[in-house]
């Protein structure tokens, strides 16, 4: 595990750096549906429940995993529908 | 299924995602930014479950239609309900994380390597107070709590007594993995971390507040990331963790304030009410009045503030507007960076209502031409069209970039009374020479307008 740990800190040093620089793009216009939407990306912690919650090796782990699935399936449901509702309304002049 | 599949399953999502991120920088490609990114969390998933030591998939089905009958409702919730729907699903999203960190340290300790331990300390730290911190927004938000701050001598003391004892015990946890017995009080520690820390926070520093937390809860993703080693886990957190950080910079930068004062301030308390005191009269007018100055103008300009919202209001601007436009005037609305309670808010409502988004102008390119301006019309705002931002040093809120509203022909304020705004500091605006001041509710003041307006 401990092998990994450079290239880790790599990818997280450069996803950082990709990340400020779109984020700096992104017009304030939008920053509602911007938080929205990361909010629903950071749901990613959906990928580690499902594992924990499906190997159930444990009955506080499967518990613990089950009720993190829910938990990170509502911001995936709901954060990618709610943003997907915002960024429809911004309609521009012709559009009217 | 072969492990190269998954982790090619994985590399694709991880584009999507940043994919979805650049194109939701603009509104033509933005719809395509939310598509690509559905897509990409659908291949995680899917990718996941691929994963051969799934073996229980009935609670993970339970699991899921829980989740969805969550979230559904909470996708079709108002857009004035934003502020407190995001700061609802941050806590979701930190919950998620902090059970997963907790689960991992229970099926693994002792044998737990350092750097792993570290990045799962961390984890627990920040999801655990966000998770309580973003409630208590909510709470905020929503008024089921109070909203303006709460101070209290040795805050700062009891609130870094707290979270430096949940540091440590991290640490001590890095170095000894196997003292299980004091992972639950790290957690517990930084729960109650996470009350202390809105406790001080009043409602006009939310925007900021959201933003970080976040950051917070894309942060602690990421740990999840180190901890299972899984790169997309730790791509996806830390895409999430920088727009968190740029977001509160965005809102710091236009209250003219420090990250630090912002979280210890207490901003928006009772007691920080101070500045050199306004004198003169405020000048009333009446909206029958008002319609005759407003059908004169050629360029109009709307203000909008959190009151706004609260009024719900934003239908009834958009429809004096358009008559403002057949009238010929040029409609425009100027968005200061926190109006509102989240970033972006007025723009949301606003969009709703059906304005075209060429007339969502910002603060820094509405100021150039506020001289030229006939009318503008303040809605629900204050503190961010208060002159004393600009002139008096001794203001709380001096140095803080406004909306110069006072550089208009004409300035109307739509507002309830002379109540000061959030900050509770006088605004010398409404005692200005060319203000007039339009008392009532909002949405009455504005449907008063608008029957004027067809009436002549």
């Amino acid at each position: 595990m401990t092998a990994d740990m450079l290239p880790n800190l790599y990818v997280f040093l450069l996803a950082t750096f990709v990340g400020l620089e779109v984020i700096r793009r992104v017009t304030p216009l939008l920053h509602t549906p911007l938080m929205s939407l990361t909010n629903a990306i950071s749901a990613i912690s959906v990928v580690g429940a499902l594992v924990i919650a499906g190997r159930a090796e444990t009955s506080l782990s499967t518990f613990l995993g089950t009720v993190a699935v829910a938990a990170s399936m509502v911001n995936v449901v709901g954060g990618f529908m709610i943003t997907y509702r915002m960024v429809r309304m911004f309609k521009g002049r012709d559009q009217k | 299924m072969s492990e190269h599949v998954i982790h090619f399953i994985y590399l694709a999502s991880t584009a999507c995602f940043i994919l979805s991120l650049k194109w939701l920088g603009a509104v033509p490609t933005a719809k395509r930014g939310v598509i690509v990114g559905t897509l990409g969390m659908a291949l995680a998933i899917g990718g996941t479950l691929l994963e051969p030591t799934i073996e229980n998939f009935r609670f993970i089905a339970a699991a899921v239609v829980v989740g969805t009958i969550i979230g559904v409702p909470m996708a079709m919730m108002p857009m004035t309900a934003v502020p407190q729907r995001t700061a609802l699903s941050h806590a979701f999203g930190a919950l998620a994380a902090t059970l997963v960190g907790t689960a991992e340290y229970f099926l693994h300790a002792p044998h737990i390597a350092r750097f792993t331990m570290g990045a799962l300390a961390i984890e627990v730290i920040l999801g655990g107070l966000t998770v309580t911190a973003s409630l208590m927004a909510a709470g905020k938000l929503q008024e089921i709590i109070p909203t303006r701050a709460i101070l209290f001598r040795g805050q700062h003391y009891l609130n870094l007594a707290v979270l430096g004892l949940a540091v440590l015990i991290g640490i001590y946890l890095v170095i000894d993995p196997g003292a299980w017995w004091l992972f639950p009080i790290m957690l517990g520690l930084c729960l109650v971390f996470g009350v202390l820390l809105i406790i001080p926070i009043g409602g006009a520093d939310m925007p900021t507040v959201i933003a970080l937390l976040n950051s917070y809860a894309g942060l602690a993703a990421s740990m999840m990331g180190f901890v299972l080693n899984n790169k997309l886990l730790i791509v996806a957190g830390a895409l999430d963790g920088s727009s968190g950080l740029i977001l509160s910079i965005v809102m710091c930068k236009a209250m003219n304030r420090s990250m630090a004062n912002v979280l210890f301030g207490g901003f928006g308390s009772a007691s920080s009410a101070q500045g050199a005191g306004v004198k003169g009269e405020a000048r009333a007018l009446t909206p029958e009045d008002a319609t005759l100055v407003l059908q004169a103008a050629r360029s109009v300009v709307v203000i909008p503030g959190y009151g706004m919202a609260v009024a719900q209001a934003q239908h009834v601007v958009c429809e004096l507007a358009e008559l403002l436009e057949e009238n010929g005037a040029e409609v425009k609305y100027a968005i200061h960076p926190v109006a509102g309670r989240m970033p972006g808010h007025m723009n949301v409502l606003l969009a709703e209502a059906d304005v075209p988004y060429e007339q969502l102008v910002e603060m820094d390119d509405i100021n150039p031409i506020m001289e030229t301006v006939d009318v503008a019309i303040v809605i629900g705002a204050n503190d961010v069209v208060n002159p004393a931002a600009r002139t008096d040093e001794s203001s709380p809120i001096y140095g803080m970039p406004i909306i110069n509203a006072d550089k208009a022909r004409t300035v109307f304020v739509l507002k309830r009374s002379m109540a000061s705004g959030f900050a509770g500091i006088d605004n010398p605006l409404f005692f200005n020479e060319n203000t007039r001041m339009i008392f009532g509710d909002a949405k009455k003041t504005l449907q008063a307008l608008i029957s004027e307006f067809k009436n002549s």
